[in-house]
């Protein structure tokens, strides 16, 4: 806590919210007046889960929250152990030896969802792996056999240290990140993204799909597990630290560090004994996929998000994910629990020959960029793709200035050159967002509705703020009674 | 000579910020070679041209490497720390180029206003908790000038004040002047430190505080500070929380050389805890409970005895040909903006007239008929004496306050007017930062349509407490001068204006003449 002004001379400078006559009375006596623009927190009923109780019902939750006294340590300390988490990369391997997976057994990116509500891209990925695990000849049999799901499991890829990218499907025969945080020994895991276009990740499962999965099992998976056994543990988050600095927002922009990536790995991947053909091919796969570093970004945010659960009174975001029909967050102090609302539509570019009309609702595990202070977080630093997602660089500044907003700390691992380095803004706390109004930006791909359609555009996106109502209300259950209090 | 040499994991700064820091190390006294940079390749070999012998190390590494004897390194690497938590700390609360949005919450202003001792919260009471807290948590004291802030709200707050070393104000603290500088509502004190012993004030009451402040700055005596607590503070359940650290906040301060406590009567419990305080005090401390005998104007004649300063003759302003006591028939209506204002008129008037009604009454038997106070005009025909508190929450809910809108007591000034049944009407007028710029403005006019509407058989007299001083931005002396000219007797103490206006009214009514009074 940061030590208290002197009362008694207090200086020329006042902070206001409230009644502008009073700041104006103060500024009349010669004070200076730092006047917050307030607004007082609004529930839209629209916004209350069904049987969440009324508005009134959520606002006394939210002094409930802000009143327990053990929230702005367990708060401070969530955050704190989100930015202390230094990822290494230190295997590839495949998902069924590192997660355990059998043949049947799928995870998939979001909250829980079955096969009756998946939509489109997800249930197309889902074909996809049915193919690629050869599960099923075509694509029928594999919806048949997935609509009646016997041998068949879903879970969240959130519940098994994993993150996946949009529909995020991953299962056994696919290759994954291995990163840990040495600290801790705690791990994550991130499937290897498979570039752009027709895409798994995005609905689609054409035969050149599925023959680049399986490129990616039998060539790069392995390849890359050579160069990083070789080359030692690389270091994630210096990685990201240094791309957002140049200019990666590390979401929808990752091109700074997909190079320091590949500059990283390429002499182990010179000296492990593959043929030079191979080694060409994926160094041009990765060269030329300005997104590959996007899955190791993912898991890196993993880390930290898991690192900041589980601490009773915090109210610190520690995961928000979409599965294509719900968006879903996690949040410290209630540890597992998942807060869920409908996945909105993205707003921005689409791809040539699609339309709005041709969008699926939000999804996929990577606003947990978002979670961990990029992504979305830090458009200030990114002008490069504020123009992809439509707007200005003053409106990229604004947006980053709002996220402080609603944002426990500022994680200087993760610093902005165009605002004096000053840490990125880490640790998103429901009870701000609530405050505020403010919703967390996310920075997104988007998904053709139609499974096998694959990536129609790219955008912006807000979660629907009855993740964050249900999740304060939820909060203050848990809150210990104030002893000596009428009703303790 | 000693090498220091280590290698930090997953501390990453740009070359040029290093650059900066290698500086601050390099120049530390005593040390005769430094180099703290990215273990990239060159800077390696920099470091080992320097004969620093460095162990195996990547791009990724923050290479640190210090020369000279065992207390520079020290010094060196103590230097090294400071630059770092500067680079980190350098950019907190930065905007980055062009117009940035204005702060949304408290805590984003506290960061662009580091200076900035005292957070003054206005908002809905229902919304005050996370931005006071903002304020708690960025060491910052608050006032809380809002109400209808939940009792475990306020606990909690000042619980959370207490643990972080700041003072929560209210909430419901109408007035605070500190250092000089008047918050919320408050008048334009006389500054300490021109001879004479400053008075601190610690007080539950906002227009309580205004009047005791004002008559002590009338009688020459300089008040240092003025803290408000919130009039639940010496409840049961507050237990005091924020007057006892009010008053070990006054005690420590060299400018104040007497304190003294203003609060309605507290829970007994408390009361104890608050004289135990204020015994162990090494200032002199005066405890003044309102609704206890005596008044606010006795309790600045006592403070000034106990500083030694001679009490004045309080001013007033009589008009010609005002009637003479006893001589006037009919009831008191007294229209108070100021609630301690209003209890106290209450406290002075009912002894000498009997029973007096009110929204805010001196004994629930008094309480207004239902419905009587709930309108926007309050229908007070055939009641007796009535007097109103205006900045009740039934009056104020959803418009501002009648030391801001005069609108409500026009009405009731109108009301009145029309009632040959009241006799003297009461209004109180509070002067000072935050009030109506202009009162009489819009109050003598109203006043003397009220009084020319009588005839000679139903005379209506107004009598007013005027609550200021003469450096308030109103100008005293003008606004009493409006209001005497509109017919007013006008007086700078509140209870001497109430005394004065149930003396009109004291004297039995006539053998043989029908009281016009219900």
């Amino acid at each position: 806590m940061t030590s208290p002004r002197d009362l008694l001379s207090p200086g020329p400078s006042v902070i206001t919210a409230g009644i502008d006559l009073l700041a104006q009375a103060l500024r009349d006596q010669a004070v200076e007046v730092t006047a917050v623009d307030f607004r007082p927190p609004t529930v839209d009923p629209d916004d209350l889960a069904g049987g969440a109780g009324d508005a009134d019902a959520v606002l006394a939750a939210l002094a409930t929250v802000l009143a327990d006294p053990r929230r702005a340590a367990a708060t401070a300390e969530a955050a704190r152990r989100m930015t202390a988490v230094r990822a290494q990369l230190v295997d590839v391997l495949p998902a069924g030896q590192a997660l355990g997976l059998r043949p049947g057994e799928f995870l998939h990116a979001g909250p829980p969802i079955t096969w009756a509500r998946a939509s489109g891209p997800m249930r197309g990925a889902l074909i996809g792996a049915m193919l690629l695990e050869g599960l099923a000849g075509d694509a029928d049999e594999a919806e048949a056999k997935l609509a009646a799901g016997e041998g068949i499991s879903l879970s969240p890829c959130h519940d098994h240290h994993t993150v996946g990218p949009m529909a995020g499907v991953v299962s056994p025969s696919m290759w994954v990140f291995r990163l840990v945080d040495p600290e801790s020994g705690a791990e994550a895991y991130c499937s290897l993204n498979e570039g752009l276009g027709k895409v798994l990740r995005y609905g689609a499962y054409a035969p050149e799909v599925i023959e680049r999965l399986r490129w990616m099992s039998r060539v790069l998976g392995p390849a890359l597990a050579a160069a990083v056994r070789t080359t030692g543990p690389v270091d994630i988050t210096a990685i990201v630290g240094q791309m957002v600095q140049m200019g990666d927002e590390g979401h929808n922009r990752n091109r700074a560090g997909t190079l320091m990536f590949l500059r990283q790995i390429l002499p182990g991947l010179v000296t492990s004994g593959l043929l030079a053909d191979d080694i060409a091919e994926i160094a041009a796969f990765l060269g030329a996929n300005d997104h590959f570093f996007l899955n190791l970004v993912m898991p890196c945010g993993k880390l930290m998000g898991d690192a900041a659960a589980g601490v009773p009174g915090a109210t610190v975001v520690t995961a928000m994910c979409r599965n294509g029909t719900d968006f879903g967050i996690r949040v410290s102090g209630t540890g597992d629990r998942w807060f869920t609302g409908p996945a909105r539509y993205p707003q921005g570019l689409f791809l040539a020959g699609f339309g709005p009309d041709d969008a699926n609702p939000d999804i996929g595990d990577s606003a947990i960029t978002e979670t961990m202070g990029i992504g979305g977080m830090v458009m200030a630093g990114a002008p490069a793709i504020v123009r992809l997602v439509g707007g200005s660089v003053p409106d990229a500044l604004a947006t980053t200035a709002r996220m402080y907003e609603i944002t426990e700390t500022e994680n200087p691992a993760f610093a902005l050159p165009i605002l004096e380095f000053r840490g990125s803004p880490t640790g998103i706390d429901v009870t701000r967002v609530l405050r505020t109004g403010i919703l967390p930006q996310i920075n997104t791909g988007m998904a053709g509705r139609v499974a096998g359609t694959g990536q129609v555009g790219a955008g912006l996106v807000t979660p629907p703020m009855q993740c964050f109502t249900a999740a304060v209300l939820a909060l203050a259950e848990l809150v210990p009674p104030v002893p000596g209090t009428p009703g303790a | 000579m000693t090498d220091h040499i280590t290698l930090r994991r997953g501390v990453y700064h740009d070359s040029v910020t290093l650059l900066r820091i290698s500086r601050a190390v390099a120049d530390t006294p005593g040390v005769t070679a430094a180099q703290v940079a990215m273990a990239t390749p060159l800077n390696v070999e920099l470091a080992v041209q320097q004969g620093f012998s460095v162990p195996p190390a990547g791009p990724d590494d923050l290479l640190v490497a210090v020369r000279g004897d065992d207390d520079a390194v020290r010094a060196g690497l103590a230097a090294l720390q400071d630059a770092l938590a500067a680079a980190d700390r350098a950019s907190v609360g930065a905007r980055g180029v062009g117009a940035t949005p204005a702060p949304r919450t408290v805590r984003a202003a506290t960061r662009e206003a580091p200076d900035a001792a005292i957070v003054l919260l206005s908002v809905p009471g229902a919304a005050v908790t996370g931005e006071a807290m903002d304020a708690i948590a960025a060491g910052r004291h608050v006032m809380i000038f809002s109400d209808n802030v939940p009792l475990s709200d306020e606990i909690a707050l000042k619980d959370a004040g207490a643990r972080a070393g700041v003072l929560v104000m209210g909430p419901d603290c109408g007035t605070a002047v500190i250092g000089g500088v008047g918050l919320g509502f408050a008048n334009v004190l006389r500054a300490p430190g021109s001879g004479g012993t400053a008075v601190g004030l610690v007080a539950a009451s906002g227009t309580g505080a205004q009047q005791l402040s004002s008559l002590l700055d009338e009688a020459g005596v300089a008040v240092s500070h003025v803290l408000g607590v919130g009039g639940r503070d010496l409840s049961r359940e507050v237990g005091g929380r924020s007057t006892l650290a009010a008053l070990a906040l006054l005690d420590a301060d060299p400018a104040t050389g007497h304190v003294v406590v203003l609060s309605k009567p507290p829970h007994p419990a408390v009361a104890d805890t608050v004289r135990a305080a204020a015994r162990s005090a090494r200032t002199p401390v005066s405890t003044v409970l309102l609704g206890e005998g005596g008044d606010l104007t006795t309790a600045a004649e006592q403070v000034c005895a106990a500083v030694g300063v001679s009490v004045p003759d309080w001013p007033r302003w009589i008009p010609d040909g005002a009637p003479t006591p006893g001589s006037v028939r009919g009831v008191l209506r007294g229209l108070f903006a100021g609630g301690t204002l209003a209890d106290e008129a209450m406290l002075v008037t009912g002894p000498v007239l009997g029973d007096i009604r009110s929204n805010i009454p001196l004994r629930p038997a008094l309480a207004l008929p239902v419905g009587a106070g709930a309108g926007r005009v309050p229908d007070l025909a055939g009641l007796g004496h009535v007097v109103l508190d205006l900045g009740d929450d039934a009056f104020t809910a959803g418009r501002p306050h009648p030391m801001i809108d005069p609108s409500v007591r026009l009405g009731q000034i109108a009301a009145a007017g029309a009632d040959p049944a009241v006799g003297v009407l009461l209004v109180d007028v509070v002067l000072g930062h935050g009030a109506d710029p202009d009162p009489a403005g819009s109050l003598a006019p109203a006043l003397r349509t009220a009084v020319t509407a009588r005839d000679a058989t139903h005379p209506l007299t107004v009598v007013v407490s005027l609550c200021g001083t003469g450096g308030d931005p109103q100008d005293r002396g003008a606004q009493a001068s409006a209001l005497l000219e509109a017919g007013a007797a006008v007086f700078v103490s509140n209870a001497e204006a109430a005394r004065y206006a149930a003396g009109l009214l004291a004297a039995p009514t006539p053998a043989g003449t029908p009281s016009e009074a219900p």
